[in-house]
């Protein structure tokens, strides 16, 4: 938990992304401000198109569109990283920061062993001899648990599952002992067993090296198993952010009751899961007000403004509704007298 | 991989042999047509005639006339012309295909180089005036007939500006690189030129958007997030990757070229090569000379893919057969 004593490893401020199209401006990123403390572990989570992935490449640099436009802060261990070079950015990136991404199956260079790609980082930040770099990837490998390392750190990629491809990644992702990790949807495009072992391994690699990791996700099962504290993003914007326990037990925004409504529980027979009424927004046409107000099963006049993040303590939301309605509405969707 | 390259091998032989079971047919099988006649040349005599028969065993059974053929061929190789009587097949072609292989080899050399760099200088300015100057100059390129731009180049150094700026060209032909290196290369620097521009233009255009593609792909993201530095980025990942269709690509074009697709060039620049034996036999009809020219085009060609191919196996190891 991140202790208001302790400088956060990363802080976001403010942080806006938009991409000029012929069609207009794409608000990608609209204000987005979180901090990850020493070995926390926050999630992000929303809808495909909410902005989460951008967000996290953008404070990287890797956001490379000729029509972006960028603005806010993102301090990295006290060090403002937003509009550094590649140059300035390349100890960072693989060496502070690691990032793990979606697709395991197109995220290594095809031609390469997988064991030439650690290297490759390893030598990349740091004075290892080839032979000594080598045999870290072996431990490494070892260590995200692939079995028989000393052999497999000579295959190819599309020797591995989508699986072990992960484990790969996250063994890269590791081998600079980052002090903080980015994955991005880690476990999106694994298998549901394989999800459960990434995200077990990637827990047990935290302790072991003491990252902060940054997580995204649609999943709010992730979040529930993974992170410490949660931003819930909807249209580029935070809608609500807190400590996990706050923000799965007693959620603010009727955005959040939607996301837990879709998770399926077991011991629950339902007919069907919830959902949450019409799409995501496009981001072309982000409304001026509140960006859930469309679909919102509780919108009211005033929620043709925007509403600022408040709250009491570290749990925050943009929403207009009074606490005390909320709780009298959250009660009614638990109990299935309205849809979220 | 040793398995892979003998069973590539295999196959290639044995595309070969159907070549040469289909050049045979179409040459001595064709219904109607008398071989005898055909091969004698036009207005032979009677006796030429007979000879011809008894050579190729034309009253023979199709089979045997195929190993006849084939043993006249390649191994006693005194298969010979009757339109310039006594010329051998053999002979004609093993003098011909060192001129063949020097300018396609050189040229090879000068389109790889330039279009590779052109490609890439392309890819990584994009979006800025080089990129799309450098891809105009590629469709120029391309968009120019070769014998038609051979034959310009011929004009300049050989006449208009012969006395002034190109006095060292020396006049068409062909000197060999074992008698002397400097003069086979002024002689054929030309041609090189001349051929490498039409590839050159190809490739760059190729690799370009090959690499345009990669730098989009997930594991150039990647890259990057691992600190490596944009040049690093660039030509260990980009363009290695870019480079497996520029190989297949390449190996079919050489195949093609040596195998006769340079006929034109050769004509135009009066190299003694077997695109001016085809060329000439084809104008006199010579029909012997033509079947075993085209019998040596089909070989390179089903060499240079089988080359690709192993070489594919090399360069991308998805494409390797997991044992």
């Amino acid at each position: 938990m991140l202790s208001p004593e302790s400088t956060p490893i990363l802080e976001a401020t403010d942080l806006k992304v938009s991409f000029s199209t012929r069609g207009g401006i794409i608000r990608a990123v609209d204000g987005l401000s979180f901090a990850v403390g020493a070995k926390e572990t926050v999630g992000i989570v929303g809808e495909s198109g909410s902005g989460k992935s951008v967000a996290m490449y953008t404070m990287l640099g890797l956001t490379r569109d000729a029509n972006v436009s960028i603005s806010g802060s993102v301090r990295f261990q006290g060090q403002e990283i937003l509009g550094l070079s590649d140059t300035q950015m390349r100890p960072i990136r693989g060496g502070q920061i690691g990032m793990i991404f979606q697709d395991p199956m197109t995220a290594l260079t095809p031609v390469y062993k997988v064991g030439w790609q650690i290297v490759e980082q390893l030598r990349a930040h740091t004075d290892l001899t080839k032979q000594q770099a080598r045999a870290r990837a072996i431990e490494l490998l070892g260590e995200v648990g692939i079995p028989d390392p000393g052999r497999r750190v000579d295959s190819y990629p599309h020797e591995f599952s989508g699986g072990m491809r992960q484990r790969v990644v996250i063994a890269m992702a590791l081998s600079c002992n980052p002090k903080l990790l980015i994955a991005d949807e880690p476990t999106t495009a694994l298998d549901v067993t394989t999800q459960a072992q990434i995200l077990d391994l990637m827990t047990r690699l935290q302790e072991n090296y003491g990252s902060s990791i940054i997580i995204i996700t649609h999943d709010m099962g992730v979040i529930a198993e993974m992170a410490d504290r949660v931003v819930v993003m909807y249209a580029g914007r935070p809608a609500e952010i807190g400590p996990e326990i706050d923000v799965v037990r007693n959620p603010q925004h009727p955005y959040t009751w939607g996301l837990l409504g879709a998770v399926p529980r077991t011991g629950v027979r339902t007919e069907r899961l919830a959902t949450i009424p019409g799409n995501a927004v496009t981001p072309l046409n982000v409304p001026e007000g509140c960006a859930f107000a469309p679909r919102c099963s509780f919108v009211m006049d005033q929620c043709a403004t925007r509403p600022a993040l408040h709250g009491d303590a570290d749990h925050l939301n943009a929403c207009w509704l009074s606490p005390a309605q909320k709780v009298e509405l959250r009660g009614k969707v638990l109990r299935g007298e309205i849809d979220a | 991989m040793l398995r892979f390259v003998t069973k590539r091998l295999i196959s290639a032989v044995l595309v070969l042999f159907s070549i040469s079971v289909l050049v045979f047919l179409i040459f001595f099988a064709t219904p109607g047509v008398n071989p005898a006649a055909r091969i004698a040349g036009r207005s032979a005599s009677p006796a030429t005639l007979k000879a011809v028969e008894a050579t190729f065993g034309l009253n023979r059974p199709i089979p045997i006339r195929y190993g006849l053929m084939m043993y006249h061929l390649f191994i006693k190789q005194d298969l010979s012309s009757y339109v310039n009587i006594g010329d051998k097949v053999i002979p004609q072609i093993t003098q011909a295909a060192p001129v063949t292989l020097s300018l396609v080899f050189g040229a090879a050399v000068l389109w790889m180089v330039f279009g590779v760099w052109a490609g890439v200088i392309a890819a990584k300015n994009r979006g800025r005036f080089i990129d799309p100057f450098i891809m105009f100059v590629g469709i120029a390129a391309v968009s120019i007939p070769a014998y038609w731009l051979g034959e310009v180049v011929q004009l300049i150094t050989q006449t208009s500006l012969h006395s002034s700026v190109f006095h060292w060209v020396p006049s068409t032909g062909f000197t060999p690189l074992s008698q002397n290196p400097l003069q086979w290369a002024v002689h054929l620097l030309f041609p090189w030129l001349t051929l490498a521009v039409l590839y050159a233009g190809i490739y760059a255009r190729v690799l370009r958007s090959e690499m345009v593609n990669a730098m989009n792909e997930d594991y150039i993201r990647t890259a990057r997030a691992k600190g490596l530095s944009e040049r690093r980025i660039l030509y260990r990942h980009a363009l290695r990757c870019s480079l497996i269709p520029i190989v297949s690509l390449f190996g079919l074009d050489i195949g093609a070229l040596i195998g006769g697709s340079a006929l034109l060039i050769e004509v135009v620049f009066g190299l003694p090569g077997v695109g001016m034996l085809t060329y000439n036999s084809l104008t006199n009809l010579d029909l012997p000379v033509i079947m075993g020219t085209v019998m040596y085009g089909a070989f390179f060609v089903v060499l240079a893919s089988a080359v690709v191919d192993i070489l594919y196996a090399v360069i991308d190891p998805r494409v390797r057969v997991v044992s």
